[in-house]
């Protein structure tokens, strides 16, 4: 299985990406934000950072970065897309997923572990989880209040879209306690969360791991 | 072609919570400003562009405003002006 990972100006878990997608068993390679092709890529991911320096608003200009074209089309595809913190604010700003991620209810950058609640397994990123299930991952953004509006909240909810909760606290003031949803098509998740900064018992925790063992998704799912 | 230069006032919704507003408000009580009900805080943009007529730079930075410079989840905008440069 082949994993992009994106880059874009500023981004900055590009590495922890690539080495959790490569710690699973994946064929990770880096796409650049310039470049109009995936390079055969199975999965993509937009990693943490602040691309642009987060410019205008976060994600608003890496969405018309040229490789976001090939993103899109990889979306419409039906395949798997993972957007984390500054990936799932692209994601939103370039409507693959709905909503938007504005500034963190608390008035400061939050930068923890948080416990988080699985809640949905029926995406290639959470295949390997059990629904209910608790991890703990770092979360570290300024922009990470998940807001929409009631009809779009409803629909995530009532469709089984949001696939990871805070539980225990919510860092940010993310409406209904959202740190992760999923498309229509279930291939395009965005969380807040870093699931990559939890891939290794060195970082303390492991619970992220799962995220990038997509070998379902190889085999077709 | 003319030189245009179109304002736009970006504002978060009044629905969106704007911690923004809030700390300066606070901020301001702190300074001894008496009566501040609410402040809300949200971004200008200027913006030099060339176009055949007021009316072509008018629709070019509407788009603008559409696209890119204002996000219709948490904001919304006013183009004030548009006026020969």
């Amino acid at each position: 299985m082949k994993v992009a990972v994106v880059r874009f100006p500023g981004s900055n878990c590009d590495a922890d990406a690539l080495e959790a997608a490569r710690a699973a068993g994946a064929e990770a390679a880096y796409v650049w934000h310039r470049s109009t092709d995936l390079g055969g890529a199975d999965v993509v991911v937009l990693p943490g950072g602040f691309s642009y320096g987060d410019y205008l608003r976060p994600g608003a200009i890496a969405r018309f970065s040229p490789v976001m074209r090939a993103v899109a089309a990889h979306a419409a595809a039906g395949r798997p897309v993972l957007g984390i913190c500054n990936g799932f604010q692209v994601l939103c700003e370039a409507q693959l997923l709905p909503g938007a991620l504005a500034r963190n209810a608390g008035l400061s950058f939050v930068c923890r572990p948080v416990t988080l609640r699985v809640e949905s397994d029926a995406t290639p990123f959470t295949a390997r989880y059990q629904p209910g299930q608790r991890l703990r991952m770092p979360v570290a953004h300024g922009d990470g209040r998940y807001v929409a509006d009631p009809a779009t909240l409803d629909a995530l909810e009532r469709e089984g879209r949001v696939v990871f909760r805070y539980v225990d606290g919510n860092p940010n003031g993310a409406e209904r306690d959202i740190a992760g949803i999923c498309n229509e098509g279930r291939n395009v998740v965005g969380l807040m969360p870093h699931p990559e900064r939890a891939s290794d018992a060195v970082l303390g925790s492991t619970d992220g791991a799962a995220v990038f063992a997509l070998a379902a998704v190889a085999a077709g799912v | 072609m003319k030189q245009f230069r179109a304002r736009v006032r970006v504002m978060p919704r009044p629905s969106i919570l704007d911690p923004q507003g809030q700390a300066v408000s606070h901020a301001l009580g702190e300074l001894g400003f008496r009566g501040v009900a609410a402040v809300r805080v949200g971004r200008a943009v200027e913006v030099l562009l060339e176009a055949a007529s007021a009316e072509a730079a008018q629709a070019g930075a509407l788009e603008m405003c559409q696209r890119l410079l204002a996000n219709p989840v948490t904001e919304d905008y006013v183009l004030e002006t548009v006026e020969p440069a």
